[in-house]
């Protein structure tokens, strides 16, 4: 195939050419963005968060009427009391937060009494010794908390509880060697806590961007915390029974007690729907992008269809001479895939630059990663594909065009 | 003559459906990605109150110092300790001046209610109604008298007066709330600013109504805890509210109405010295390091609009450009096609004044065909927002006259715009060249 007569063509058709290549580098460059973004999101949402999700809900309710923390504590016990007893619930536990809750209670983590600087964050979680079985967390080092350790704490005083239970993660963050079961570490206080346990994984209770670089960093303080407010409940039902457990649990506290405001509309949420909300905002852009990418690559088709069809009406009568001095309809479809490979090729290498800009102007204004270059090359691939696939059609008529077509002089 | 290239341009289009419809679908697809979009984003980074956005300022004082600061950025922290709170307040340099932080407290059962229900509202100062310029439906704020001798009053807002007393003026009456009885002194018509700038630092800025306002001096009294953000730094000796209290531990944001530039400058100084007294004493071991934000700053500064919002913006107009790329190439093609057609007209006396006239019209046309299928996707989109945006943030987003129009406006403007070098290239046919060929 000669590039030559092409190329000479093509020069007729400057604006034309020069719009179908424009048209592509920009498609390009959106598309290769848009899929980034969406692999991020994507793949942020498909973090585990190292808890039994399919068995479990929580349930905030807050106090009403509740004056003293003292008061306060005594419900919580009866409450858990009630709620371990139902028999659709395998065990509950009550704590301030819970994994993918968005929010939450963070420390500040230093390895020394007198450290300005912190060492790193980590979620605070309180639980008592039902705390990990209820969740479904797998203890990898050292032991569980007993119940004698358990003991009421007040949210306006700052001490610190002797023993902790950390996520591997915060554990291998403060020790990288990996001898962190035993050792110490200060949280807000002068009072150091010693780790008697390491749990495998657990999310943080909130995965908002700014603490990216401490996921999967959490604590557990062998307390509960009486809370003005309220407290949540995490149950985790027996396998297959979580609709019932959700339909009892609410209902076994309203009897146990009425003073308590159980909000009817989000007050009890099944761990499917606290995952949902949680990453709503990267599903909503996922879905967006790719709604946008799917769009962009079809309208450039089909632009690419319309170009191409008008340039084969145009030449029609060139084409008959070609037929008629030998050229075979294969030699024409040819002509036709080689033009449009040549026009996308000069529209992917424009795009790949516009690409790369765009991700770096992103990075400084939007605070984004940088794409990795795979991401231009299979949107280079994915252009010149769609170029090849929307050339065809026209192409193939092209080379239907008779030679009789030569003869006519219109 | 409108009407006739009206005519032309119909019948012009008519003749290529497939290449019209495609026009119209990239024009219409482009246009409304574009606007839900920006219905998204005009919610979120409005102005939640214009008209005095520029003379309301909220202060800011580093009682953390340069190595704890808040993202490690130097900024001073969001909110105010407590006793930097209170001595702002003491100070009185500024002509309105209020502290908040948003409170939660439960309604005991009673008249048709079986069960307690949540009331979420906040503590502030009676400046706070003036400064804000709350609506109110009866009733008036509290003085600064009532801030003082810590009275027991409350105003509730519209929504939350009807939810516990019906549609009738509840001004007079009392109410329990946590506990407490408050006497009602005012009830808001309906106010909600959003972004909710004034608490920021407790939230991302997009909720429902509060429900109610008591005195910030009555909620410390009766000890009530933030129900918002508490930020603390160092190794905190902390025993009770008292400790609590006297701890570097922000959670109170302030706010003051500075109405020109002199008393901005005036506060500034002001601020200055504070923290500089507050250095020399010792309480800081660090330079002054103040800032005094307005509310449209402060928006900026708290990142208010979602990162998610302007990506989508950015890459929908991005899309809206490459339709509009496409335009052009298709308009140009189909311009061109009729360049015998041209020639004629241009040959019988048509100057190329009427050219353009001719093909502008047409492009207009198109684009109005487009800007009413991207009206009709852009209604279906804003209603199914809701699956790409945070419901709290979808809800705020709505079709309205004025994004009608913009749509319509935008889609016919671009199109006109994308035509003109098209158009260019038409009205620049050389008569002769096309005569003599046919």
């Amino acid at each position: 195939m000669q590039i030559q007569p092409i190329l000479a063509a093509l020069r007729h058709h400057k604006a034309g050419t020069v719009l179908i290549a424009l048209q592509i580098a920009l498609t390009l460059a959106i598309v290769c963005n848009a899929l980034f973004i969406i692999h991020q999101r994507v793949a942020h949402l498909s973090e585990p968060s190292g808890i039994d999700e399919a068995n479990l809900f929580v349930i905030d309710s807050q106090w009403a009427g509740q004056s003293s923390e003292k008061q306060i504590d005594a419900q919580m016990q009866a409450d858990l009391a009630v709620l371990r007893q139902l028999p659709a619930v395998r065990d509950a536990t009550a704590s301030n937060s819970y994994p993918l809750q968005g929010g939450g209670w963070d420390d500040l983590i230093t390895l020394t009494p007198d450290q300005v600087q912190k060492t790193t964050d980590a979620t605070v979680y309180f639980g008592d010794e039902h705390f990990l079985d209820t969740l479904g967390i797998k203890l990898i080092a050292g032991r569980n908390f007993r119940a004698d350790e358990v003991e009421p704490m007040s949210p306006r005083v700052a001490a610190t509880p002797p023993a902790v239970i950390v996520t591997k993660a915060l554990a291998d963050r403060l020790y990288p060697d990996g001898s962190a079961l035993g050792k110490q570490f200060y949280a807000m206080t002068t009072t150091p806590t010693t780790i008697v346990g390491i749990v495998q994984r657990l999310q943080r209770a909130e995965v908002d961007t700014w603490s990216r670089e401490y996921a999967y960093q959490a604590l557990i303080w062998p307390r509960r915390l009486d809370g003005t407010f309220g407290t949540k409940y995490i149950v985790r039902a027996k396998p297959g029974e979580l609709a019932a457990a959700m339909r009892e649990a609410p209902k076994a506290l309203y009897v146990q007690s009425r003073l308590r405001i159980i909000d009817p509309k989000d007050g009890v949420l099944s761990f499917a729907e606290v995952r949902h909300r949680a990453y709503d905002s990267d599903r909503g852009t996922a879905i967006l992008m790719g709604i946008i990418c799917a769009v962009l690559l079809a309208i450039t088709g089909a632009g690419i269809i319309g170009l191409t069809s008008f340039w084969v009406g145009q030449r029609r009568k060139q084409i008959g001479i070609r037929r008629a001095l030998g050229a075979t309809r294969r030699d024409i479809l040819r002509y036709f895939q080689t033009e449009n490979l040549l026009i996308a090729g000069a529209g992917v290498v424009v795009g790949a630059i516009f690409a790369v800009g765009l991700n770096l102007w992103m990075m400084r204004q939007l605070a984004m990663d940088r794409m990795p270059l795979l991401y231009v090359l299979a949107g280079v691939i994915v252009l010149l594909l769609l170029g090849q696939g929307a050339v065809f059609a026209p192409a193939r008529r092209a080379s239907r065009v008779s030679p009789v077509e030569a003869t006519r002089s219109v | 003559m409108f009407g006739y290239y009206l005519d032309l341009a119909l019948r012009s289009l008519k003749r290529n459906p497939a290449l019209t419809a495609l026009m119209v679908v990239a024009i219409g697809f482009g246009v409304a990605a574009s606007m839900i979009t920006y219905s998204v984003f005009r919610a979120v980074s409005g102005n939640p109150i214009p008209d005095k956005s520029a003379q309301l300022f909220t202060p800011q004082i580093d009682s953390w110092g340069p190595q704890q600061s808040f993202n490690g950025d130097g900024e001073p922290p969001q909110a105010l300790d407590y006793t930097d709170a209170m001595a702002l307040m003491r100070a009185h340099a500024a002509k309105r001046q209020t502290l908040l932080y948003p409170v939660q407290l439960s309604v005991m059962p009673g008249g048709n209610r079986s069960l307690p229900v949540k009331a979420e509202g906040y503590a502030v100062y009676g400046d706070f109604f003036p400064m804000f310029e709350v609506p109110f439906r009866y009733g008036n704020g509290w003085n600064t008298a009532q801030d003082d001798s810590r009275a027991p009053v409350i105003i509730l807002s519209e929504e939350f007066s009807q939810k516990l007393f019906g549609d009738t003026d509840s001004v007079g009456r009392e109410i329990n709330l946590g506990g407490h009885d408050y006497h009602i002194v005012g009830v808001t018509r309906h106010w909600n600013p959003v972004p909710r700038f004034y608490n920021l630092f407790s939230s991302y800025g997009f909720q429902e109504p509060a429900d109610f306002y008591i005195p910030f001096t009555r909620a410390l009294d009766l000890r009530i805890a933030t129900a918002g953000n508490n930020s603390c730094r160092g190794k905190l000796n902390i025993n009770g509210w008292d400790g609590w209290l006297r701890s570097n531990c922000v959670w109170i944001s302030p706010w003051v109405e500075l109405d020109s530039p002199a008393e901005v400058v005036r506060y500034r100084n002001f601020l200055q010295g504070y923290a500089a007294e507050q250095q020399s004493s010792g309480r800081f071991n660090w330079a002054p390091n103040v800032r005094l934000r307005d509310v449209t700053q402060w928006l900026d500064f708290m990142h208010v609009v979602p990162p998610e919002s302007r990506i989508s913006l950015i890459v929908s107009l991005g899309f809206f450009v490459i339709c509009l790329v496409n335009t052009v190439g298709l308009l140009l093609a189909k311009f061109m096609r009729r360049a015998g057609e041209i020639g004629v007209r241009r040959a019988l006396g048509a100057s190329r004044r009427e050219i353009y006239m001719q093909f502008l019209i047409e492009a207009g046309t198109v684009g109005f065909a487009g800007g009413l299928l991207g009206l009709l996707l852009t209604v279906v989109g804003v209603s199914g927002v809701g699956l790409l945006f945070k419901p709290q943030i979808a809800r705020l987003a709505h079709v309205d006259l004025s994004l009608m129009a913009l749509t319509l406006a935008v889609a016919i403007v671009a199109t006109v715009i994308a035509a003109f070098y098209p158009t260019w290239r038409a009205a620049h046919v050389q008569p002769a060249w096309h005569l003599r060929s046919n």
